[in-house]
């Protein structure tokens, strides 16, 4: 052989690795974008039937702005080379084409498509019943179009203007990034939007249940599918090292999962005396939200030890925010993705075999764990509380009490999810 | 005793109920119904306006003695209103007799 043809042969195989890579990519991305299904299931499930057309259109909604917002201005503020507002905001220069995405790497323009409604869909359940359709358009917008891409800009770039991957901060697929993002503006809003009607009487809970167990199971399935690509993913390649590392992180997701679904079972069934359905069902996306900071960072035994605790988290925090805080979260949504989601980053500070307290660690991961887990909380509050404090004086934030009271659907929308009972149409 | 039938807006359904405990009515039944009556309800289907006249309803069924006749209509004459058009009925009729299984006790002293 020739040198000339080794060099050929050399190119061909980085250029495989190359496409083995984005094909990774395009489907992982892929299985994320498809647990738009599995939110908008859970959220069906959990809520009354007379508000499932409203929470179909929600999930619809947020991921068609999502998508489009992320194209025109979002990747470019996330992924920009430029530094505007003495760093606040990314800008990306037009030779770089990350404003209205004209740039070769469509791929991961997809990849972070997803991941930026999925940050933008967990809201929806928090507020679900009673909150002004046009009210989360906007909230949509500005979550796809500002919050989540400044949240990414300080870490995804991996960067030198990306401070938290500076300063050793860990989270593989976004436990702070996208889903303690998420859970905090979901917190935000439900404590602005109030309770449901009926939730609260003389100041103690009330229960109102889901409409449909069956819903909210097979949204939890689709969703911890599309977790494998969520976490999966996020390794960015396929091949050689890589291939392990993703199978590593894919049975460490699966593992926390699991065990999140064990721990809130038992938790609950101790503490209520009965096995929890839906109260199992969030332990397991406790457990795969917590994972996603560290999939790629501890082994399995951290993966179940994370697992657990959030398991365990999410059943102490679902009766503390519905039962102190009064803040009414019909879907769980502010415990899964927000307390789990700064929980299993802080995990990371212990589990990790690089730098956890675990392995020898000095704590300087842990502290930076939590520092930039906070930082991510505290941007998301901030930021969600000043709008919602702005549409709450423009637009109002809640549909009348008639309108609540008979259903979304029929007043937003016009008409009823499930409307077996019409039997004939008059003029 | 009496039969009171009560047809009212679902969403009143909470008000009454409590309203009725307050009165000391605590048994009676419920079903949702379906109906046409002087109302028709407005929906949208993919762009299409339509009316439909089949409209839901719950369907009370309340057993009283004599004595409790005029407050619990009252009751339901006052929680059960919203003055629109679909507010719902109330029929009352005689009722022959009435028994308690546990107790076979049977007259007013079965439905209180």
């Amino acid at each position: 052989m020739t040198f000339q043809d080794q060099d050929t042969i050399v190119k061909s195989i980085e250029a495989i690795h190359g496409d083995m890579d984005a094909l990774w990519i395009t489907v992982a991305a892929i299985l994320v974008f498809f647990m738009q299904a599995g939110f908008t299931f859970v959220e069906l499930g959990f809520t009354r039937s007379k508000n499932s057309g409203n929470i179909i259109m929600k999930n619809l909604m947020d991921f068609t702005i999502g998508a489009v917002m992320f194209w025109a201005l979002g990747y470019g503020i996330m992924y920009g080379s430029d530094l505007v507002a003495g760093g606040l905001f990314r800008s990306s220069p037009s030779g770089q084409g990350y404003f209205f995405f004209h740039a070769t790497d469509w791929y991961n323009l997809f990849f972070q498509t997803v991941f930026c409604a999925t940050a933008a869909t967990i809201v929806s359940g928090s507020i679900a019943g009673r909150t002004k359709f046009s009210v989360y358009l906007v909230l949509s917008l500005v979550i796809t179009t500002l919050i989540y891409p400044i949240s990414g800009s300080w870490y995804w770039p991996f960067d030198e203007n990306a401070w938290l991957s500076e300063a050793g901060f860990v989270d593989f697929a976004g436990s702070s990034v996208v889903h303690a993002v998420g859970g905090t503006v979901a917190l935000v809003a439900a404590f602005m939007v109030g309770p449901r009607i009926g939730k609260y009487v003389d100041g103690k809970a009330q229960v109102i249940p889901g409409h449909n167990m069956a819903f909210g199971a097979l949204g939890v399935f689709i969703l911890w599918m599309g977790w494998f690509g969520f976490n999966g993913g996020s390794q960015l390649a396929w091949g050689g090292d890589d291939t392990i590392a993703v199978g590593s992180v894919i049975i460490n997701t699966n593992l926390a999962g699991a065990f999140g679904a064990i721990g809130a079972l038992f938790f609950s069934w101790f503490k209520y005396g009965k096995v929890d359905v839906s109260m199992s069902l969030n332990g397991a996306l406790a457990g795969l939200v917590g994972i996603t900071a560290g999939c790629g960072a501890v082994n399995a035994w951290g993966a179940l030890a994370i697992g657990l605790i959030c398991g365990i988290s999410v059943v102490l925090s679902i009766g503390l925010i519905d039962k102190r805080l009064k803040v009414d979260d019909p879907v769980g949504a502010v415990s899964v993705h927000g307390v789990c989601g700064f929980i299993g980053t802080v995990l990371v500070g212990v589990f990790a075999l690089d730098g956890g307290l675990l392995y020898g660690g000095s704590g300087k991961l842990l502290w930076v764990q939590f520092y930039g887990s906070l930082s991510y909380i505290l941007w998301a509050a901030a930021a969600s509380f000043l709008l919602m404090i702005i549409l709450k004086k423009t637009m109002g934030l809640r549909v009348s009490a008639k309108e609540e009271i008979e259903g979304l659907d029929i007043h937003e929308h016009g008409m009823e999810a499930y409307p077996e009972h019409i039997t004939s149409v008059v003029d | 005793m009496k039969k009171i039938e009560a047809i009212i807006r679902k969403s009143k359904f909470d008000q009454v109920k409590k309203a009725l405990h307050q009165i000391e009515v605590n048994f009676f039944s419920y079903w949702d119904v379906t109906g046409v009556g002087n109302e028709v309800m407005g929906q949208q289907y993919r762009g299409i306006t339509y009316s439909t006249s089949d409209i839901q309803r719950r369907y009370l069924v309340i057993v009283v003695s004599d004595s409790f006749l005029e407050r619990t209509v009252n009751i339901l004459l006052e929680t059960a209103s919203t003055g629109s058009v679909g507010d719902g009925k109330i029929f009352v009729s005689d009722m022959i007799e009435a028994y308690r299984i546990r107790t076979k006790e049977k007259g007013s002293a079965a439905i209180n």
